[in-house]
């Protein structure tokens, strides 16, 4: 006799991975929560509308202090989209899920009977996520026009290349390097997956804002000597550093 | 076949409707067929620059939407034979366009005349796109002040991508036109130079006009200033644009600088 799941429709799941930025608070939280005020305040629209992922691997926090930051950030209008290395018991209704990995490329087949529907999400953070493979040579991206005003080119794989200029306004995200062969006017953000060897190169330097591996400068605290000129940026121990190539 | 080109900036006020009307005028005047349509609705400017405002019975809205024929909404010019008008509503918004009517009376325009030219709102809603979207060539108006300067990069942008010859994959040939351009306060630093225009949007230049009380009288009598003053030092600008757009290769002089841009153009620089 047939069983109803052979007729049921089946219900397909895909898999799809985004970029999202990862913001890592330290302990203590309070110091931490006044210094990212003092991000925000420097560079008001950088989160605005840019969900994120909240790593609390550094920290310790139980259920309620989780709540608590996870409310400290809401209300600075910082929406988390998951929540990565917390404690499975900190997790679960009322907050968002836990991720773990990374990277879900092929089609997931519908889960089995047996699996349980609920609950699958607050098991899944433990431990600190597996690296996610970096293949050797990743191919990079080249743009042989100027990048307008209002653009914004995202390349997590790779090194991008500009031929032309990059408007103020623009914006440039690589996982690798950024190279561009013109005027720097917008912002660039290279190894923004986590790679602090990346550099940028600029060959007339008047960028809005830089930043490497998360580390970012804007263009206030930028060296006014630099402006106009052939520029490489790059970081060595968590400090920006930039020198003219002329 | 006919060449459909907008006129279209970012920011307002920066001599669209002036120049559509200057430029129609010129292209015209030298032998070609010409309508210029106004996509501004609700607002309504063009027939105004054209002095025809009390000869409009249907507009473009009537067209689109089937209540009147193109023939019957077609204003000829009473100066110049071969310039057409197609004027915008007033009392309708920008929501009475809709995209399958604008593309027909596009497409019939195209089989009539040489030239059609689209008036475009400021900004980057669907007044501005509607009025791009069918378009082969733009022409890109441009103030030397910054704001203008960076709303006119976005709308290339946007050329590159929500026209139909960008969507097929076509390069669509754009070019720059700097109204209201000041020699001697460009000289000054207040205002930015040719050469930094340029090098912010590299796109190629068809004219610079000076700014000139002419060009403000022409559109206060409802006359296109190369049909008013043809003598004047803008009018000649706009002619030489014209000539230009029809393939015509003459060298862009800057207003009242004897030397070429190209040389001597270290300037200061855009924030």
């Amino acid at each position: 006799m047939d069983t109803a799941t052979t007729i049921r429709k089946t219900i397909r799941f895909r898999g799809r991975s985004f970029l999202a930025l990862v913001l890592a608070p330290e302990a203590p939280l309070a110091a931490w929560l006044t210094e990212f005020d003092v991000l925000r305040e420097r560079s008001p629209s950088f989160f605005v509308n840019r969900p994120l992922v909240l790593d609390v691997g550094a920290l310790d926090l139980d259920r309620e202090a989780l709540q608590t930051l996870v409310a400290d950030l809401y209300a600075r209008k910082v929406r988390v989209l998951g929540i990565e290395g917390a404690k499975a018991s900190a997790l679960g209704f009322g907050l968002p899920p836990g991720l773990s990995g990374g990277r879900v490329v092929d089609d997931i087949p519908a889960p089995e009977d047996e699996t349980p529907a609920v609950g699958g999400a607050a098991a899944a953070p433990a431990g600190p996520p597996p690296q996610v493979p970096v293949p050797a040579v990743a191919p990079a991206l080249y743009i042989e026009a100027p990048v307008r005003s209002g653009q914004s080119v995202m390349y997590p794989e790779g090194d991008v290349t500009i031929v032309g200029s990059v408007a103020s306004g623009a914006e440039i995200v690589a996982g690798g390097s950024i190279h561009v062969y013109g005027a720097l006017r917008g912002r660039a953000m290279a190894g923004c997956t986590g790679n602090p060897k990346a550099r940028i190169f600029a060959q007339k330097f008047e960028a809005e804002l830089v930043a490497i591996d998360g580390l970012y400068q804007i263009a206030d605290e930028l060296n006014p000597e630099l402006r106009g000129r052939p520029v490489q940026i790059r970081l060595e121990d968590d400090t920006i550093y930039m020198s003219a190539l002329d | 076949m006919a060449k459909v080109l907008v006129v279209t900036s970012g920011k307002g006020g920066v001599g669209k409707t002036t120049t559509t009307a200057a430029l129609g005028a010129a292209l015209a005047q030298s032998g070609q067929s010409v309508v210029v349509v106004d996509f501004d609705v609700g607002l309504r400017n063009l027939d105004l620059v054209m002095g025809a405002e009390r000869r409009v019975v249907y507009d473009f809205i009537n067209v689109v939407q089937g209540d009147a024929k193109l023939n019957q909404a077609l204003i000829k010019d009473k100066r110049v034979d071969m310039l057409h008008l197609l004027a915008a509503s007033q009392t309708r918004d920008k929501d009475a366009l809709t995209e399958e009517g604008v593309a027909r009376v596009i497409d019939e325009l195209r089989q009539r005349f040489d030239w059609v030219i689209c008036d475009s709102p400021a900004g980057i809603e669907r007044g501005a796109t509607l009025a791009m979207r069918h378009a082969d060539v733009a022409v890109v108006v441009t103030n030397p002040e910054v704001s203008s300067v960076r709303d006119s990069d976005r709308i290339i942008g946007l050329l590159d991508a929500k026209t139909i010859r960008a969507e097929r994959g076509e390069r669509m040939e754009k070019c720059l036109l700097l109204t209201r351009y000041d020699a001697a306060r460009a000289e000054r630093g207040e205002m930015l130079k040719v050469a930094d225009v340029l090098d912010i949007l590299s796109i190629p230049l068809i004219g610079i006009i000076p700014e000139s009380t002419a060009v403000l009288n022409a559109s206060n009598l409802g006359s296109p200033v190369t049909i008013s003053n043809p003598q004047s030092a803008a009018a000649q600008a706009y002619l030489q644009a014209a000539q230009r757009l029809m393939g015509i290769d003459i060298p862009v002089t800057v207003p009242a600088e004897r030397r070429s841009f190209f040389q001597g153009l270290f300037g200061r620089r855009v924030a």
